[in-house]
């Protein structure tokens, strides 16, 4: 900062020295700017309702473990997607390459699910780190076919090596071993057929997820992305290296993607085709667009609803799912979704500001 | 005085156009600089290849002496070359307050930290608070930019600029589009940069020029048409023929029609 005085006659006293930091630690500005990172209620409420909904859930482990990995899934796009505004239709390619790096580590390396899932999250972000580069140039419509390239490259590839993947069979039969925990000489949990074990541990890798996540939007970094989004142009003009902060992005997001396919693998013991497929890019997209983005939680609220919507529409009629969905989207995007939470403002006449 | 940022035979090509023709400019330390000429007199072209969003056809461009003609932008900016956009560059979505602490932790070398939030820093806080009360944004501190008043806005472009500790900071029409009323708090805040900034001014408004700059340059058709203090260049009657005689209504309807 210059020394020269502040000409004119300025509201706020410039601290002329780092001793005047300590002042100013309390003054408006100062607290505005603490106040971006601070705990919200909901966030709290969130963080408390994921070990609640263990305990008071025993029965639905199965299905709030797929919600969680699902949740998991999309909190990676909403970095990559809300946050830097690089959009994808292949983030499966990660999701995918999780899973089966995760099955593949457990049928011929150790059945250790901690360490398996170390290494698909690895994994992960080095394929996250080797394909940024395909990302950095283009208009938005080349960054949705170069993802969507990669995805299909990666699924064919798992589809032909079969004497590896087991091909169009998926690789069957993946046997995990206990979950220790690290650090302790507990006893090892078995992974069970109530899937309680599993939805545990999903649960902590997605609170370590979302928690080293929240510091990271919040952070520097974190705002650096969001004004990249907004502005590339800007951004260079003020110092950062925009290619740079992609690529820091896209590894990061890429290993949260494989955690959540490593977790999928793990936790059904099963690796298929199905995990690199469309369907699985597209419906993470969907979660997010249904849950909001941009705001690191959206990919969970999303979750819960998507999952719960395809639950409930399936048991109503299994046929026509795809079509009851499409309506609630449309609805959705039509009325908007800050309407769509606040139904007694539907029928208000709006009134012109 | 000393030359802070230099050019010389500057040429930048769009395909047969010669936008940027032969250009030798010197801004000295401390300069009040200021860049003007009739529309399409590639003025902005000029700034793009000072701050390394166009790249130069041939000629070179020297920073204190140093080559920086191929040096990438945000390179530049760390290095002092800093620059505001006729058109508002703004981050729509942050508020001003978020902004500037952004463009401060830069250049405070903590905007690659991502474990610790951008808040928790009392240096940052405390340089953003000097800044949001010299560009008068102290009362729209947490509101999203998107929302702000188009003064304001204008105002945060010179902020996000000045937090970047500039050398040289390069003005491109920083009143254009803003309602006459506006303008005088944009005019002081300019006024009151601080000396040891070089500041190099494209402007269309031939008060503010002509007030607040004490070299000026004209451009025509890319070429530098004539150069010299306010004095000289108010007086000689081929700039008038040029650029005051055809390029008063001209100009200001330009500057209208950016906003």
């Amino acid at each position: 900062m210059s020394d020269t005085p502040v000409a004119g006659a300025s509201p706020l006293p410039p601290p002329a020295s780092a001793s005047a930091s300590a002042a100013a630690a309390s003054s408006p500005v100062a607290r505005s700017l603490r106040g971006y990172s601070r705990w919200r209620w909901w966030e709290l409420v969130l963080f408390a309702a994921l070990p609640l909904s263990w305990l008071l859930l025993p029965g639905q482990a199965l299905l709030l473990n797929e919600i969680a990995i699902v949740a998991l899934f999309a909190i990676s796009l909403d970095l990559i997607l809300g946050y830097a505004g690089i959009v994808s239709l292949g983030h499966a390619a990660f999701f995918g390459f999780g899973a089966y790096t995760a099955a593949l580590f457990a049928k011929n390396v150790m059945p250790d699910p901690i360490v398996g899932l170390a290494v698909a999250i690895a994994a992960s972000a080095a394929l996250g780190l080797a394909t940024s580069v395909l990302i950095l140039r283009g208009s938005d419509l080349t960054r949705l076919m170069v993802t969507l390239g990669v995805a299909s490259i990666l699924y064919e590839l798992a589809n032909k090596l079969d004497w590896l993947t087991g091909g169009a069979d998926g690789l069957q039969g993946v046997v995990m071993g206990p979950l220790t925990v690290p650090f302790t000489t507990l006893k090892g949990f078995d992974f069970d057929l109530s899937g309680r074990t599993a939805y545990a541990y999903t649960l902590v890798v997605l609170a370590i997820v979302l928690f080293v996540s929240r510091r990271l939007v919040h952070s520097p970094f974190g705002t650096s992305l969001q004004a990249l989004r907004d502005n590339r142009l800007r951004a260079a003009s003020i110092g950062l290296s925009v290619p740079l902060r992609l690529v820091a992005v896209y590894t990061y997001a890429g290993a949260i993607a494989g955690a959540a396919g490593a977790l999928l693998a793990q936790t059904t013991g099963f690796a298929s085709l199905d995990v690199f497929d469309f369907h699985r890019s597209a419906e993470v997209l969907l979660v997010l667009v249904v849950g909001g983005t941009g705001y690191l939680y959206g990919g969970i609220f999303g979750a819960i609803v998507f999952k719960l919507l395809h639950d409930l529409i399936a048991a109503w009629t299994p046929q026509y799912w795809n079509f009851w969905l499409g309506l609630f989207l449309v609805v959705l995007v039509l009325v908007g979704r800050e309407r769509f939470v606040r139904p007694w403002t539907w029928f208000r006449v709006q009134r012109k500001q | 005085m000393s030359t802070v940022l230099a050019t010389r035979s500057l040429v930048k090509r769009f395909g047969g156009l010669a936008a940027t023709n032969d250009v030798s400019l010197a801004v000295e330390r401390g300069a009040r600089h200021a860049l003007i000429g009739p529309n399409g007199a590639g003025k902005t072209t000029l700034i793009n290849l000072l701050t390394g969003v166009l790249e130069p056809t041939s000629g070179t461009i020297t920073l204190d002496g140093t080559d920086i003609t191929s040096l990438a932008a945000h390179l530049r900016v760390r290095r002092g070359v800093v620059r505001t956009f006729q058109i508002n560059q703004l981050f729509n979505a942050l508020t001003p307050l978020s902004s500037l602490a952004l463009a401060v932790s830069v250049h405070q070398g903590t905007s690659t930290r991502w474990w610790r939030a951008l808040g928790a820093d009392a240096a940052v806080a405390a340089e953003c608070e000097v800044l949001l009360a010299r560009f008068r944004l102290a009362d729209v501190i947490d509101q999203p930019v998107h929302s702000l008043a188009y003064g304001k806005r204008r105002l945060l472009e010179i902020a996000m600029a000045f937090a970047c500790r500039p050398r040289v900071l390069l003005l491109d029409e920083p009143v254009a589009g803003v309602p006459e009323g506006e303008r005088q708090e944009i005019f002081e805040t300019i006024d009151a940069l601080p000396a040891d900034v070089s500041i190099l001014l494209i402007e269309h408004d031939m008060d503010l020029v002509f007030n607040f700059a004490k070299t000026v340059t004209v451009l025509v058709n890319g070429a530098v048409f004539a150069e010299g203090d306010v004095a000289t260049i108010s007086r000689d009657p081929r700039v008038k023929a040029v650029y005051l005689g055809e390029g008063d209504g001209n100009g200001a309807a330009g500057a209208g029609a950016h906003g």
